[in-house]
């Protein structure tokens, strides 16, 4: 059996399914849509991996990295549990936490929904991948000193929320930094600090309202 | 008598949280990060029928799934997985483990369960009370009998008030969902075991862990590095933990099992739900004069043996802070077939908050009086007096309540607050540490405690900086293992009372050692290294305990919300939180700050979003995920300001948990006010709101 190539194969493949799609729509006469089916089952046969572990090649961090993966395995799972990168947290596999976020091609994507397979040829950015030269981003510091994280679970996600808004909107208000973190669900009640770390690396001078109040 | 430092220069100072660096970067491994030399998945197969008798489980086919490495019956199902009776959806009836997360999923499809599903069930509380209602437990009532506590004379008070209110207030079951489910990795090997746990207790993981496995204590390491909130849900190794522990030596490699969101919502912990039917009474000056409360509400199939030192049952402190004359208190505790309650942030405290701030805030309007002046009128309690009125000249009370219902517009404004009091914590006299002096001046502190995302780490550097005069960053602190002097475990705001003591105890012992070995006077601040360097080739070893006179209990708060109701859609907004608290004296004013914040935000969701909702149908928990059970998000955050009465002279004190007690009831009392009629369930939601202006028929619940 011929062995497919990754690093093409996702894109290849929607492409081919959406083309078979578009025939289907144009020559919906009833008479015609058993040898489309089997036009498509023909198609598929063709381009059909897994469901053993195929080669999976990821762009992470600036590495190449070399996987073998079932096709469902995620890209998520593929980073923590194929890999070491521990830093994207599972917090509900299924697109509704944000623990996961990592950016892709400098997009915030939740990783528990993108497959390995379709990340190839992607930029990947994980929270560990923000440190350059043994130091801190400026998100990551000022999350450090605004004391934005408590358990620290969520905040791999939140700082990559607050990354991506950054490289695209230096400037954020505080409205599209919450805006921004609206993906991300934090169980401590970290938030508050968020909103004012991202204000910081934005310029803004943030007033701490806390008082102390000498009894 | 030991005493703080008066002058300090960490203590009651913001510190950033030394583990801050590891958890941005993530550096910081938590237990679901360990990947221990050849590692497992392990994943649980629960039962998916809310009552049933199990006569048969073959766990074969399972095992021949590729990758799948090997499969366990759940404990209590080892002698009896023929006559198994299930009680709630989601108890643990196996687990597998194997190579990969989907061979898991695959293996856990292909075990056969013969089960006989019973019809009948109920995970309803008002089904449950019915006669002939399904019994959870075979030939036993769902309803405890009812505790009536009375003092004074309570009819005849009644007759002699001038106002007298009727309500009636309920929550539901809350969820605790920390963001890291709970789990763990285990490796059991000839020499023993070894768990990482995500526990805020590592000493219950061992001791239960141990009794499991018929182990002895020193048999089982707890690891606890990182863990990702736990709420008061993880305390003990659970029926999660002993299963790992079983996985690996059957499989004879580690196992980590972290449970999924859904096993989460089933099987491991909530908050109880309260029904509460308040009748009370003033005096024409507004003296409250008397008090029934009846109260009922369920912990799932009954307080679970994992809570942690109990405060996971349906009682609730009534009438809370208030003290009156003539009372009379019913409560009782409704079984149902969901998964049982455990401890959480404050147990029985927010609904009990709940209840009694809306009922006063009823009576006061029914009295004609000012809220806040009902209040300074009735509590007792002189802290929480001041803090009122700190609280209501910073939040701008006289200027901002009006009377019910008046604010004008669609969009109405009102205002709110509660009180808070947190007893029940207090230090643990358990807690035992030790610091080992380098002769190049480094110092490790070791301890036998867990930092559940409180900050616990950063607590003992300051507190070990300021009595060795050294910076925070020039500690090592090393805690979260069962190998270091024991520690309690993190519950009821009690670590920060229990470590600080402990770590002055440690400081000062180790100042005296290194002053007797090195003849260095004092050998703090300019004189350490110089000190350190004289003791050779040889660390010094100081032990210390928790020591009295340094902290203390209660705590105490209160909170003032203002919220915009908007009339046509039900939407409430909360727009700002006031909130004071004595902290006594303060570590960490930053981490502080966090807590505090935590504490609100986690009322609010409380308050206005969050509840577990059953299927009457199939008695599973129909939203166990974050895209169906609502919390807080950063968007609905309002701007929360915190007012910290510093009270160094009582010494170190907990805020955890009474941050997020009064919180509910002041946004529900702002709600009230706003729109001049009592949404009294929680959470309010839009429908509930709609419902009280008469725009909506009422939801029912049957």
């Amino acid at each position: 059996m011929k062995k497919p190539e990754p690093e093409k194969f996702g894109a290849h493949s929607r492409r081919t399914f959406l083309k078979s799609l578009g025939t289907v729509a144009a020559t919906a006469a009833t008479a015609q849509v058993q040898s489309v089916a089997a036009e498509l089952e023909q198609a598929n046969a063709e381009k059909v991996i897994g469901p053993g572990a195929v080669p999976v090649t990821l762009n992470v961090n600036g590495q190449t990295l070399k996987f073998m993966l079932e096709p469902r395995v995620t890209l998520l799972d593929a980073l923590r549990n194929y890999h070491d990168l521990t830093g994207p947290k599972e917090g509900c596999d299924r697109a509704s936490c944000g623990a996961c976020t990592v950016l892709m091609d400098g997009l915030p994507i939740y990783s528990c929904q993108k497959l390995a397979i379709e990340a190839q040829g992607h930029k990947i950015t994980t929270v560990e991948g923000l440190v350059q030269g043994g130091k801190m981003s400026n998100v990551q510091q000022a999350f450090v000193e605004r004391d934005a994280l408590m358990c620290g679970y969520c905040t791999p996600g939140f700082v990559m929320s607050v990354t991506a808004l950054l490289n695209f909107n230096p400037h954020p208000t505080a409205d599209e930094v919450k805006h921004a973190c609206s993906g991300n669900i934090c169980r401590c009640g970290t938030q508050p600090h968020i909103i004012q770390a991202a204000l910081q690396v934005a310029g803004v001078k943030v007033e701490n309202k806390t008082e102390v109040i000498n009894a | 008598m030991p005493s703080w430092p008066k002058e300090t220069k960490y203590i009651t100072h913001p510190t950033t949280r030394v583990d801050g660096p590891a958890k941005v970067t993530g550096n910081a491994r938590y237990s679901s990060d360990i990947q221990a030399d050849g590692w497992l998945y392990g994943m649980i197969l629960r039962s998916k029928w809310p009552a049933a008798t199990i006569t048969a489980i073959n766990l074969a086919p399972a095992l021949k799934v590729p990758g799948i490495k090997a499969a366990v019956l759940a404990p209590a199902l080892e002698n009896n997985s023929d006559n198994f009776i299930v009680r709630f959806y989601g108890q643990e009836l196996a687990a597998v483990c194997g190579t990969t997360k989907d061979a898991c999923l695959d293996a856990l499809r292909a075990i056969e369960v013969t089960a006989q599903p019973k019809e009948a069930f109920v995970v309803n509380e008002n089904e449950a009370m019915k006669d002939g209602a399904p019994e959870v437990w075979a030939g036993q009532s769902n309803v405890s009998p009812g505790r009536p506590r009375e003092q004074g004379n309570v009819d005849q008070a009644f007759g002699e008030c001038a106002a007298v209110i009727e309500g009636f207030y309920s929550t539901p079951v809350q969820i605790h969902n920390p963001m890291e489910t709970h789990g763990n990795t285990i490796s059991w090997t000839d020499d023993g075991v070894t768990a990482w746990a995500s526990t805020q207790g590592i000493g219950g993981v061992r001791n239960s862990l141990a009794g499991a496995l018929r182990l002895d204590h020193s048999k089982v390491r707890v690891i606890t590095d990182y863990m990702g909130g736990g709420f008061g849900a993880k305390f003990n190794a659970g029926v999660e933990g002993v299963l790992a522990a079983k996985l690996s030596q059957a499989a004879k490699a580690p196992v980590r099992l972290m449970l999924t969101r859904f096993d989460q919502a089933l099987a491991v912990g909530n908050r109880p739900s309260s029904f509460q039917t308040i009748k009370m009474g003033a005096l024409a000056d507004g003296t409250l004069h008397a008090f029934e409360g009846e109260n009922y509400g369920t912990a799932g199939v009954g307080a679970s043996a994992d809570a942690g030192g109990g405060g996971g049952g349906a009682d609730i402190p009534m009438p809370y802070l208030y003290k009156v004359a003539n009372s009379r208190v019913t409560q009782s505790a409704v079984m149902l077939n969901a998964g049982a309650s455990r401890a959480f942030r404050a147990p029985s405290h927010p609904p009990a908050s709940f209840g009694m701030e809306c009922a006063m805030d009823d009576l006061a309007v029914k009295l004609g009086m000012d809220p806040l002046e009902f209040r300074l009128k009735n509590d007792p309690n002189e802290v929480r007096q001041r803090e009122y009125k700190i609280g209501a000249e910073k939040f701008g009370w006289k200027e901002k309540y009006q009377k019910p219902g008046s604010s004008p517009g669609v969009v109405k404004t009102g205002v709110g607050c509660a009180g808070a009091a947190w007893g029940a914590g207090g230090p643990s006299k358990n807690t035992h540490g030790e610091a080992q002096i380098n002769p190049d001046g480094s110092v490790e502190i070791r301890m036998g405690v867990q930092d559940l995302g409180t900050g616990t780490r950063t607590v003992i550097a300051v507190v070990a900086a300021e009595m060795l005069g050294l910076k925070p960053e020039q500690i090592t602190v090393k805690i979260g293992d069962t190998n270091y002097p024991p520690g309690p475990g993190s519950g009821g705001s009690t670590t920060c009372a229990s470590i600080s003591p402990t770590v002055y105890d440690i400081c000062t012992k180790a100042l005296q050692q290194l002053q007797t070995q090195t003849g260095v006077a004092d050998a703090s601040g300019d004189n350490w290294f110089a000190a350190c360097k004289k003791l050779g080739v040889t660390p010094l070893v100081a032990h210390g305990d928790w020591i009295d006179g340094l902290s203390t209990k209660p705590a105490y708060g209160v909170q003032f919300a203002e919220v915009d109701v908007d009339t046509e859609t039900g939407l409430v907004t909360v727009k700002r939180v006031v909130a004071v608290h004595d902290c006594g004296l303060m570590i960490d004013t930053l981490t502080l700050e966090s807590q505090i914040n935590g504490g609100i935000i986690m009322g609010m969701g409380y308050a206005l979003y969050e509840e577990r909702v059953m299927d009457d149908l199939s008695g599973v928990v129909l939203n166990p995920n974050f895209e169906t059970y609502k919390m807080p998000g950063i968007v609905d955050v309002p701007e929360i300001e915190v007012v910290l009465l510093n009270m160094p002279e009582r010494g170190v004190i907990g805020i955890g948990e009474p941050a997020t007690v009064p919180t509910a009831g002041a946004i529900a009392n702002a709600v009230a006010n706003a729109i001049g009629a009592r949404v009294g369930s929680l959470p309010i939601t839009p429908a509930k709101i709609l419902a009280a202006l008469g725009k909506v028929p009422p939801v029912e619940k049957t």
